[in-house]
């Protein structure tokens, strides 16, 4: 097998060398290359042997982790168009519709992202990155199913180009590249972004799903407390995640799921993941003892965006801080301004987006003094000889 | 002896690599060919003190140091002059001598350790060369002997995949190495850190030198890890390091007059058919140390040292003069891995739990020599700081020296690092950055500065 794979690779290589037909896809070529092929480099100088680790293993484990949030998305998208129609639907017919509406996004945010991403690697001369293959598959999970694809498509552009490769690529940016597309689309296209007519899928396809009424709304739990009124939605709704929201964030089952496997495999910090839990629990807990929120403190957790960033996007190794105290830090402010701006901002229901992004700018700042600390404790030793 | 003090490392990650050398002292068969590799001794400019055709005894100079004459690297054999090899510019590759197997000595006269000063031990070591195999911190290369050094680290056993076993090593050869360190503890204070394993190894050591256990994974044989928890290097001062074995050197030249460089060499790896130890002088031609034990020609790497520290070589190579094994391990470059990234690959070695070398609980592995990844920026944090164990930032001190600001690296600890403290991080890194060579350039682009 690896043999007729090498061959093949070994033949069609001179088209994609200096002066080959192809030359201007060297780094598509060499991208699929080493996806199929594990490259038999070996090391000049250094050490000898290394870890089996690369950055194509974490990403697809992290990928791998979000897969139970994306099934579950697709499912929930058939039962809540079901629901509002008001129809009987069985578990397959529900999740083939889900799994067809979402799966145009997947395709689109793929070739969207991707795309950018070969052409900058052919620019830089450098290898493809893996990072996009994380952010293609959340793109989708972070939006309303109703959002159009092509807004999605500016949005990953923007956030591709402006957001990770101006900066130098994967492991140079400061903000999460996902939420920065998603702040994108929520600051230039509000109307599809939040409010109560972009959570249910209304459209047919081939036959599936029942098409709703254009006056059809439904505003999500937290969009219901937002408006002020008392919610209906149980507790074992909250946790399943059969309500409406963005796709992948309704299943604090499915993403523990997916928590559990990034904190095996230790490419999420239990650091941030827990101080953002703890953060936020705190800062809701004491809302709710001011009567502040209609809600308890871990109903503030279980809805929204709260678990799926405190999961996915918090522990973006990345974007957030990387030094050991200022994990702690990084993400029990997370947690903390997720609540402030849900309970005391008027106008947004949801928080966790805007507190991520917020902490990204302050990661940096939060690890300066983590460091500064290390570089005064040496410079003191000197000076007490 | 009082009790040593016990110092408890968490970091660190111990590699278990399959062919071991075997606890048995073997002799070269043949040794004809020997050579002396100037960049062995790093920081020396050498300035060769023969030529093609001179005759040398074990201890004559092959070249000093430009900066210091006095500072010289001593003969380990008997014989002739063969050829002076040079590369670009004239730099001096390799000087080697065809052996007489006579190992006829040059005599310096037995010395009476405890009738000695520090400027006395000095002299003689520079006069019988030994005084080469010393290295400072800063920067990490050959020492200079007219710095006043606070402290002379010696560690007793390394932690790396593959190293030889000082325990065993230092069998039949404790008189000499004590000697040694009696005559070091003239110079400065001397600190020994030694595993919990050689507890009561050392007992009678001499009172000057101060023995501390080091009990935790590798690297805490490195005497960079040993420094910074009990000596920490700042701006302007000067720490002396030397390997345990080429204690064993001076020891030997004190006691008997003569200079004897012969090392008990740890030939080991999965590609060697008997891995054993074996006694020979330094600079051994690598076909004749490993003649007829490899299991194949094709596809293996040779390392002068082992596969974390160690440098590439190859059959027509020489045993480099501080090095205490020999590896040999695969290649790899003959192996295509289809999907690898994915599969779940049984037999190799990751600390990421997504493969499963933690089920497999103390398992050797026969790694190649495959990178096994792309290079990219740093992505993941703190990989470093878990298998570093100094109070040091290591991912930002490597930024610093990937930016070149020469501050920041001060402040943030270079003073105190080798390249070796960065091995094993640089074998976990997901991101396969070349981190010894990173921390080099940085010692260097730092020492140029300040001279």
């Amino acid at each position: 097998m690896s043999n007729i794979i090498k061959k093949y690779f070994d033949k069609i290589r001179p088209n994609f060398e200096e002066g080959g037909k192809l030359q201007s896809l060297h780094s598509v070529f060499e991208g699929m290359e080493t996806f199929l092929l594990i490259p038999n480099s070996t090391a000049s100088n250094g050490v000898s042997i290394h870890d089996s680790i690369d950055s194509k293993r974490i990403m697809s484990m992290v990928v791998i982790a979000l897969i139970p949030a994306l099934l579950f998305g697709m499912y929930n998208i058939g039962y809540q168009n079901y629901l509002a129609a008001g129809v009987e639907g069985s578990f397959i017919e529900m999740f083939a519709y889900g799994f067809l509406q979402l799966l145009p996004k997947i395709v689109v945010s793929y070739l969207v992202g991707l795309g950018i991403e070969f052409i900058f690697a052919q620019v830089k001369h450098e290898e493809i990155q893996e990072g996009y293959l994380v952010t293609g598959l959340m793109m989708p999970l972070i939006l309303p199913i109703n959002c159009p694809l092509w807004m999605m498509a500016i949005a990953i552009a923007f956030s591709v180009i402006l957001v990770k490769e101006l900066f130098g690529g994967t492991g140079m940016n400061i903000f999460n590249v996902a939420l920065a597309a998603r702040a994108f689309l929520f600051f230039s296209y509000p109307t599809k972004m939040s409010g109560d007519a972009v959570w249910i899928a209304n459209n047919q396809i081939f036959g599936l799903g029942n098409t709703l009424p254009d006056t059809y709304t439904q505003a999500t739990p937290l969009g219901v407390v937002g408006g002020g009124s008392d919610i209906t939605t149980s507790l074992q709704d909250m946790v399943v995640g059969l309500i409406p929201g963005s796709v992948g964030e309704t299943s604090v089952i499915a993403i523990a799921i997916g928590a559990v496997i990034l904190l095996w495999t230790g490419i999420a910090s239990w650091k941030t993941m827990l101080s953002v839990f703890v953060g936020g629990a705190l800062t809701a807990w004491a809302f709710s003892v001011l009567d502040m929120t209609p809600i308890t403190w871990y109903e503030h957790l279980f809805l929204g965006g709260f678990c799926f960033g405190a999961v996915f996007m918090a522990t973006d190794p990345v974007t957030s801080a990387r030094t050991e105290t200022g994990k702690y830090i990084y993400g029990f402010l997370i947690g903390f301004f997720a609540i402030l701006i849900r309970v005391l901002n008027p106008g947004y229901p949801e928080g966790m987006m805007l507190a991520i992004l917020l902490m990204n700018i302050f990661a940096a700042l939060i690890d300066y003094f983590v460091v500064d600390h290390n570089i005064s404790m040496r410079a003191k030793r000197t000076i007490k000889k | 002896m009082p009790m040593a003090k016990e110092i408890k490392l968490r970091k660190g990650l111990d590699i278990r690599l399959k062919g071991v050398a075997n606890p048995v002292k073997k002799k070269p068969t043949t040794q004809k060919v020997f050579a002396v590799v100037p960049d062995d001794f790093y920081g020396i400019k050498p300035k060769v003190t023969v030529h093609e055709g001179d005759k040398v005894l074990v201890g004559d100079a092959l070249f000093v140091s430009k900066q210091n004459e006095e500072l010289k690297v001593v003969s380990p054999v008997s014989g002739v002059i063969e050829r002076i090899n040079r590369g670009e510019r004239r730099k001096v590759l390799s000087i080697e001598i065809v052996s007489d197997g006579k190992q006829e000595a040059k005599d310096f006269g037995k010395k009476s350790v405890q009738d000695m000063d520090a400027a006395s031990v000095k002299a003689f070591l520079l006069e019988t060369g030994m005084f080469a195999f010393m290295k400072m911190r800063p920067y990490d290369v050959t020492a200079v002997p007219t710095d006043e050094p606070k402290a002379i680290f010696v560690s007793a056993f390394s932690k790396m995949p593959l190293s030889a076993d000082f325990s065993f090593v230092v069998k039949g050869q404790e008189t000499c190495f004590l000697k040694g360190l009696e005559a070091l503890s003239k110079i400065a204070k001397v600190y020994l850190g030694i595993s919990p394993e050689q507890k009561g190894l050392f007992d009678s050591v001499s009172k000057d030198v101060e023995v501390t256990i080091f009990d935790g994974p590798n690297p805490s044989g490195n005497v960079g890890v040993q420094i910074n928890h009990l000596s920490p290097v700042n701006k302007g001062e000067v720490v002396w390091t030397i390997g345990a074995e080429e204690v064993i050197f001076i020891g030997r030249v004190v006691l008997t007059g003569k200079v004897d460089l012969t090392r008990t060499i740890a030939v080991a790896g999965s590609e060697v058919k008997e891995p054993v130890y074996v006694d020979t002088p330094i600079g051994i031609a690598v076909k004749d140390l490993l003649a007829g034990n490899l299991k194949k020609q094709d596809h293996v790497r040779i390392i002068n040292g082992n596969p974390l520290v160690g440098s590439k070589t190859n059959i027509d190579g020489y045993l480099g003069a501080k090095v205490t094994e020999v590896c040999v391990i695969p290649e790899g470059d003959d192996i295509d891995e289809v999907l690898g990234w994915i599969r779940p690959r049984f037999n190799q070695f990751s600390v990421n739990r997504s493969y499963f070398s933690w089920l497999q609980g103390k398992k050797s592995y026969d790694l190649d020599a495959r990178i096994k990844g792309g290079q990219r920026h740093i992505i993941m944090s703190g990989e470093y700081d878990r298998v570093f164990p100094m109070d040091i930032f290591a991912g930002y001190l490597i930024k610093a020296i990937l930016v070149g600001d020469i501050d920041r690296m001060e402040q943030l600890g270079i003073y105190e690092v080798a390249p070796e403290d960065f091995a094993v991080a640089e074998f976990v890194d997901s991101s396969k950055l070349e981190l010894q060579r990173i921390v080099r350039e940085g010692l260097d682009m730092l020492r140029k500065e300040m001279s």
